[in-house]
């Protein structure tokens, strides 16, 4: 991207000279964009944002804001609003005080300070809590003061780590919301970071996954629910079936695998191009269908049997066993003309070819 | 009405107030007692357990800690020994002028006490109790040890002359003891028995004829039975020079010796009374004051007087006085001469260096906490031993070394004049003086402050420091404004150990103080085990404790106590 707000070029990092923790990073990301880094523990996620904030220094790459190389500015100077995952708003003042400490050290009038101090509170809807300590408001609460804290000084960057782990689910909704909209309103470019993927998916413009100190996959969340690029993405993301085989046939768009019990099935090729390769085939749950009649006549079917079946209320759960695995998951929804079915039961499962993504072994 | 049937009503009460507990009134436990009550009963077993808890810890404080502080208070007002080891001196001084000597009534009463305490061995001790008041007046009081014998000489003399009868030791028993102890004692001599002389009772009714005699002679004889070693017996023994001069001013004062009749007084004893009552008017008076002034100049002039009849009380604020350099005089409370003024000044010095020592403490500490508790944990805790180091090895060891290092033919002085930073013949002193106390202390007590910083400061989260800097502060300001105020309280914490160690500490002072880097605690320490005034000991000691719990009230005052954290 010509026009990045942020770039990450062939960035890696070490802590301890032995291994990198960050491996040939890069990213773009561009101005008012929301882009969140996903990924399992221990991927590098935060070593990422410190190394943008300035509290750790890239071990090789280069890193801009703004088309200018950050390197060497120090963390004070780079003007980047930052959310920590323990929120760290300062015991020893009042939410008033907290807020207007970043607007204190730029030398900002105290008239000019109060008014924008209000208006963050405002902002998060806590204009009553001026007064309080931070030890005297919620988790939910002081989440939003953080984020008011961040965002007080109009920075065009603004980092946050995790900032909603420690929240119960509602809260969570909410304050995911809150933080969206208000990025969206005030314009400003978010990074976030996260390894809850529903957060990820519902917030972002662009999510980054990463895993083993790489970017696995960039891209917007329904790219990146419905495309997975590779195994680990599939699995990552969302909740997924996944079949191990041997590249059959080769068409121009499909392609035909053998299951190591020696049953076919169709799936579309994304990291094959060969016969004779090793594959895993991801198929989504509530992609397989149980119904003959929807399927292409020449298209390959599978025997299944039922192993369990769970009312969730809006979906039915089934779990079979296909091709010697307990495992794969069906999930369909509560319409009229659905059967349930019964544990024991034999039937036949398939799929569009397009659904099921035969990916990296 | 039988118990069954108060059982049977208080039930149906019960019953009856459950039923319309439901409605109103106190709510109820499901046994039917009113829910307070039952609550009341629970906790109450849950607190004697507490206590039971707690019983050794609190037997072991009160016993240890509370009594020896509440002793030392005690002590340090406490003045008995002037009115138990004189009481007749002192009473008979309560009506003296203080402007001449005293009369003759008031050295008579003096004879009659320095006797009994001669005998008893305590007269010395009152000397130095009353030394520190007035100096000279011990030797006052050791050298009437040995001249108390004189007094009263003359009339013993002038009474065996006129019947040598007087001399007999049976002649004042029969006068002057209970028939029925006289019987007792010759029961208990006819048997070799181990036990004690039973003790001596003067017989009834001498007191009133011969007050003054009956008194002396009881203690006289009290006195004999009362030696430790081996009790000798008044029953063997010729009464004590005094006796004989409080018989002579009874029988001179005009007792009524001539109406005596009656069976307590064996016949010979009364005629023997009676003669000499009529021979006391032509004896040879003799002037106590003189004899007192024979043995001890100082008897005859008035400071000795003014100084018991000051500190006749039981109680003397003497001690407390004397340890912020006053002094109780007759004329009020005075100032003591210039010279003489230490206490002010020690407590002054005490407290200026005890600050030094903590702000050097605060100053050399704090940099060393906050390197400690930013390092790795493997790397501060191998640090942090080097930081107790010093706690293994002796207080003594260390302090002793410090005079290794600073006096001036010493390490540090040594390396000044090698660099040449200072001449050969203008070697710092710094060791017997202030710097070298201020030295070795800072050294001694900075563990006491690197301890609680390293503790509250380990417990300060980077992320609030990472926190400031994004938000634009600079590092100087982020560590002012954001880590600094809360690392306070373990400021705090170690400003409080390492003051109150530092104003009660001892040992280091006194080794590398000399004379003028000396705390108040040495003073304490000399008149505990020097001097042995334990009353000033003790004085100067509440008046230490007084000063800490104000500044600790202070501290709470200005900082605030929750504001302490030792982790
Ligand atoms: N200060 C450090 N010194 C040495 N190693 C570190 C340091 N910080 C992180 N690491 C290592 O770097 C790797 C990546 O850490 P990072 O904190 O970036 O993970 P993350 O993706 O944020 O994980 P999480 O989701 O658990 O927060 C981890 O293996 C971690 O052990
Ligand atoms: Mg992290």
């Amino acid at each position: 991207m010509q026009d990045a707000f942020v770039s990450f070029d062939r960035v890696q990092k070490s802590y301890d000279g032995e291994t990198l923790v960050v491996k040939d990073l890069n990213l773009a990301i561009g101005k008012g964009e929301f882009l969140t880094m996903l990924g399992p523990s221990g991927s590098g996620k935060t070593t990422c944002l410190m190394m943008l904030a300035g509290f750790e220094t890239a071990t090789h790459g280069e890193i801009t804001l703004g088309g200018n190389p950050i390197n060497n500015i120090p963390p004070h100077k780079r003007g980047i609003g930052m959310v920590f995952q323990n929120y760290a708003l300062f015991p020893h003042m009042t939410v008033a005080e907290n807020l207007a400490f970043p607007l204190e050290v730029r030398k900002i009038g105290k008239s000019d300070r109060e008014a924008k101090v209000m208006r963050a509170l405002d902002m998060v809807q806590m204009g009553d809590f001026g007064g309080r300590r931070p030890a005297q408001l919620s988790g939910g609460q002081q989440q939003r003061i953080a984020l008011a804290r961040a965002l007080v000084f109009e920075p065009e960057l603004v980092l946050m780590d995790e900032p909603l782990g420690a929240l119960d689910k509602q809260l969570r909704e909410t304050m995911q919301f809150e933080i969206t909209n208000l990025a969206h309103r005030l314009g400003i470019t978010v990074v976030y970071v996260t390894h809850d993927q529903t957060e990820a998916l519902t917030m972002s413009d662009r999510v980054a996954v990463f895993d083993d100190g790489r970017i696995q996959q960039l891209d917007a969340p329904d790219v990146l629910y419905e495309q997975p690029q590779n195994s680990f993405v599939a699995q990552f993301i969302g909740e997924n079936n996944t079949l191990e085989g041997t590249v059959a046939e080769m068409h121009e768009d499909m392609c035909v695998v053998r299951l190591d019990d020696g049953e076919l099935i169709d799936a579309l090729p994304v990291n094959v191009s060969e016969v004779g390769q090793r594959t895993k085939v991801s198929i989504r749950p509530e992609r397989v269908e149980m119904n003959k009649d929807r399927l292409a006549p020449d298209a390959h079917t599978l025997k299944a049997e039922v192993v369990e079946f769970i009312y969730m209320g809006d979906i039915y759960r089934t779990r079979l066993r296909v091709a010697g695995h307990e495992d794969f998951v069906v999930k369909t929804r509560n319409a009229p003309d659905q059967r349930r079915l019964k544990p024991g039961e034999r039937i036949e499962i398939g799929w569009l070819p397009q659904d099921c993504r035969a990916l990296d072994a | 009405m039988s118990d069954a049937t108060a059982g049977n009503l208080s039930q149906a009460a019960a019953e009856a107030r459950r039923d319309d507990a439901a409605q109103t009134g106190p709510m109820l436990a499901a046994d039917g007692r009113p829910l307070k009550q039952s609550l009341n009963r629970a906790l109450r077993a849950q607190k004697l357990r507490a206590l039971a808890l707690i019983a050794p810890l609190l037997i072991f404080l009160l016993v240890t800690f509370v009594a020896p502080i509440l002793d030392m208070l005690f002590r340090s007002v406490e003045n008995q020994i002037v009115s138990e080891t004189l009481p007749r001196t002192v009473i008979a001084l309560e009506d003296w002028d203080a402007e001449d000597l005293p009369s003759e009534d008031i050295y008579a009463a003096l004879a009659y006490d320095l006797h009994a305490a001669v005998e008893r061995r305590i007269h010395t001790r009152l000397g130095s109790r009353l030394n520190y008041e007035e100096t000279g007046l011990s030797s006052i009081f050791r050298r009437s040890g040995r001249g108390i014998d004189d007094v009263g000489e003359g009339y013993a003399d002038q009474f065996i002359d006129l019947d040598p009868a007087w001399e007999e030791p049976a002649t004042w028993i029969g006068l002057m003891a209970d028939p029925d102890w006289i019987a007792e004692q010759a029961a208990w001599a006819a048997t070799e028995t181990e036990a004690r002389e039973p003790v001596f009772q003067l017989a009834p009714g001498i007191a009133d004829l011969l007050p003054e005699t009956a008194d002396a002679y009881r203690s006289f004889a009290l006195a004999l039975q009362a030696e430790a070693r081996n009790p000798d017996s008044p029953t063997t023994e010729e009464p004590w020079n005094t006796v004989f001069l409080a018989l002579y001013r009874d029988l001179s004062a005009g007792a009524e010796v001539g109406a005596v009749e009656g069976p307590e007084f064996a016949r010979a004893e009364v005629v023997r009374l009676q003669e000499a009552a009529a021979a006391v008017a032509s004896f040879t008076p003799v002037d106590l004051r003189a004899t007192f002034a024979d043995i001890d100049e100082g008897w005859a002039e008035m400071p000795i007087w003014t100084t018991i009849q000051t500190f006749s009380d039981p109680y003397t604020a003497g001690y407390f006085l004397a340890a912020v350099d006053l002094q109780l005089t007759p004329s009020g409370i005075e100032v003591v001469e210039e010279n003489q003024r230490i206490y002010m000044l020690l407590f002054q010095r005490t407290m200026v260096l005890s600050l030094t020592i903590m702000g050097l403490c605060v100053i050399l500490g704090y940099p060393i906490a906050y390197l400690l508790s930013n390092l790795p944990l493997r790397t501060s805790n191998m640090l942090l031993i080097l930081v107790l180091l010093p706690f293994w090895t002796s207080l003594l060891v260390r302090t002793s070394a410090w005079k290794v290092l600073l006096q001036q033919e010493g390490v540090i002085n040594d390396l000044l004049v090698w660099i040449g930073l200072v001449a050969d013949d203008a070697r710092l002193a710094m060791i017997n003086n202030q710097v070298g106390t201020v030295v070795a202390m800072t050294h001694i007590l900075l563990p006491f402050m690197i301890l609680p910083l390293y503790s509250v400061m380990k417990t300060i989260p980077p992320s609030y420091m990472r926190a400031a800097k994004s938000l634009g502060a600079t590092n100087w300001t982020a560590f002012r404004r954001v880590y600094f105020p809360q690392s306070v309280p373990g400021i705090g914490a170690g400003c409080i150990l390492v003051f109150i160690l530092s104003i009660g500490y001892y040992i280091t002072p006194e080794i590398v103080g000399g004379r003028t880097g000396i705390f108040i605690s040495n003073r304490i320490a000399f008149h505990i085990s020097d001097s042995l005034n334990w009353g000033l000991a003790a004085a100067l000691g509440s008046i230490l404790l007084a000063l800490v719990l104000v500044l600790y009230w202070l501290y709470d005052r200005i900082v605030g106590i929750d504001n302490v954290k030792l982790g």
